[in-house]
């Protein structure tokens, strides 16, 4: 059985729960290539949770494992502490996994404002026709959904383009918005597939302090991919590393900077 | 005002309705194109289609009657009773639901990532499939097909009546309105507020717009994209179903009925295939264009006195000539997503 109750604390004084999501012995493999080689970690509780590797490692992959877009040929995915059967995406959704993309995919048509309500698609229940005559329940449950839409549009400092098209919006606020949409899901897991790739500097502080604060206010356990080494290690509570499909390093941000395998793979290594 | 003017008032007033007609069956290959990237060839003969249907439950008609008699020596056709067409309906609307079940339960779920043109077509094959299924099921005789739809939905008899005396007091020449477009115009304008209710409002709606949008980030937000195109089928099911009544009360329930599909490809050439409000503007354009065109040219005392001649039945070529003219200059149509090639 899988441990639920050991948590522990971490350098900052956060406590850090037990066990959300586990991977065991992951294998994925796209024809006769192997883009991930029997892979175990475990996400926890109110963690930031790190995946590194450098460029073709199988991170992504791995979070489209999680994520239910990829279906592993070998292993068992543990959920909250039970076997997760085989599901497709929208169904991995609506468990409370919320997930970010790479290549960004946002509803451009739309306006910031109905991008991030779709976020709370999962958490509308009322019936078609109590929708549509707008009455009583569908109602009361519109204006919840809102208010938690437009709490998190504040919190991400956003509210100046919330009816903004999304088309229209430069790079690094897409990937906020992107965020948001996320977060109005209220996750139990969230996975940011390289929140910062492509920003300036300046951006990448942005976007860190989000995380950060995101983790800190709603307690919401992140698991993150990241090739900028330097980011990952002041944002995270615990870091996987991955290489040409097998994890190599899997610890606090210290013990995987000093492992030599990691820093093989990061600087090259000779192979004579 | 001048006679001619007063005359092509009522022309323009006469292709705004006809464009009505148009609209619609535009607006079924909009839904389903937007959410699901599928020409649907098929659209007209779901018209067809569903019309069939609903004539068939009204008067009470066995489905596939020829086939079991052929198979069983019996001599069934009729079961005798007449169905309210308030009834009629919904059970049609049920039949419709059932279709776009299975036609992605069939067919395009198997299809689902494949090119554009094998979705196409699929589509093709889709409506030669549906036309024999609907020739076995009803029969293929021509049927006529009551717009009074029951006692009290049908329009007044004197509206047009009171629109030609209107007129007449007014310019001294009377309009003729047929009622059948003026139903079909409110019909049509009650269809399309109660799609933008749905889609702008409800739950569904929302998620058929991210549908719509971005398939991958649907599935992210949980949005499930088999439930949401069985949905989109069903809609497009009913709009046929509403084109199908209009048209088959125009010109009688008949297999020529599936062709009004071409009438609405210069539609959507002109409104652009991903935009509502063009199917809708297309619609009107096209149907004011060609009886405006054919009111100028088969005027001798116009066009024979400004071209030195006149041509007659320019309707049959006025709309894909109009749809060439949009593909050399605006190929994206009026209302369409401009397309932007990145090299």
């Amino acid at each position: 059985m899988l441990d639920q109750t050991e948590g522990y604390t971490t350098a900052d004084g956060r406590k850090i729960g037990g066990v959300v999501m586990e991977m065991k012995n992951i294998t994925l493999r796209f024809g006769g290539v192997e883009a991930i080689k029997d892979i175990s970690f475990d996400i926890r509780e109110g963690e930031i949770r790190a995946i590194i590797g450098p460029n073709g490692a199988g991170k992504s992959s791995m979070l489209n494992v999680i994520s239910g877009f990829y279906i592993p040929q070998e292993g068992q995915v543990f959920y909250k502490g039970a076997p997760r059967p085989q599901m497709k995406p929208f169904e991995v959704a609506r468990q409370g996994i919320a997930r970010t993309f790479q290549n960004i995919a946002l509803f451009e048509g739309m306006t910031v404002l109905d991008n991030v309500m779709t976020g709370r698609l999962t958490h509308m229940k009322t019936g078609l026709w109590g929708q549509a005559i707008w009455k009583g329940k569908a109602e009361a449950e519109e204006t919840a959904n809102r208010e938690v839409a437009e709490k998190i549009i504040d919190f991400l400092e956003i509210q100046a383009i919330r009816k903004t098209p999304v088309a229209r919006l430069p790079y690094g606020l897409k990937k906020r918005v992107e965020l948001a949409r996320a977060l109005a899901a209220e996750p139990s897991l969230l996975l940011l597939d390289e929140p910062m790739a492509g920003m300036n500097v300046e951006e990448k502080e942005d976007m860190s302090r989000f995380i950060l604060d995101v983790n800190d206010e709603f307690g919401t356990t992140i698991a993150l991919i990241e090739h900028d080494m330097g980011v990952v290690m002041d944002l995270s509570d615990r870091v996987v590393v991955m290489d040409y499909g097998k994890k190599i390093g899997d610890g606090t941000p210290d013990d995987v900077r000093n492992n030599q395998d990691v820093i093989d793979a990061y600087l090259g290594v000779s192979h004579d | 005002m001048s006679d001619q003017l007063i005359y092509a008032s009522e022309v323009f007033l006469n292709g705004l309705m006809a464009g009505v007609l148009y609209a619609l069956v535009a607006l079924g290959f909009v839904l389903i194109f937007k959410a699901s990237g599928i020409f649907n060839f098929a659209q007209g003969v779901m018209a067809l289609f569903a019309a069939m249907t609903l004539v068939g439950i009204q008067n009470g008609q066995v489905p596939f009657a020829h086939l079991i008699n052929a198979i069983f020596g019996t001599k069934i056709h009729h079961f005798g009773w007449h169905v309210h067409s308030v009834v009629a309906i919904l059970l049609t609307v049920v039949v419709m639901i059932l279709l776009a079940w299975m036609v992605q339960r069939f067919i395009f779920k198997h299809l689902v990532g494949q090119e554009p043109i094998i979705l196409f077509m699929a589509t093709i094959g889709l409506a030669y499939l549906l036309e024999g299924v609907a020739d076995l099921m009803w029969g293929s005789e021509i049927k006529k097909l009551d717009v009074c739809l029951a006692e009290g939905t049908c329009l007044p008899q004197g509206i047009n009546l009171a629109i030609d005396e209107a007129t007449f007091n007014l310019f001294g020449y009377g309009f003729f309105i047929d009622n059948l477009d003026i139903t079909a115009t409110i019909i049509a304008i009650l269809l399309v507020t109660a799609l933008v209710i749905f889609s702008q409002y409800t739950k569904q709606g929302r998620a058929m717009r991210a549908v719509a949008d971005d398939h991958q980030a649907a599935l992210s937000v949980g949005v499930s994209l088999n439930y949401i195109w069985i949905l989109v089928w069903s809609v497009a099911g009913f709009v046929a179903l509403v084109a199908g009544i209009m048209w088959g009360a125009k010109s009688g329930v008949q297999f020529s009925l599936s062709l009004i599909a071409l009438k609405a490809l210069p539609v959507l050439m002109l409104g652009g295939f991903t935009s509502i409000p063009g199917a809708i503007v297309g619609g009107l354009i096209i149907g004011v264009g060609e009886k405006l065109f054919e009111f100028f040219m088969s005027s001798g005392d116009l066009a024979g006195a400004l071209f030195g001649f006149t041509m007659n039945a320019t309707e049959n070529w006025f709309a894909y000539v109009l749809a060439l003219i949009f593909l050399v200059f605006r190929p994206q149509g009026l209302f369409g997503e401009k397309i932007i090639e990145r090299v």
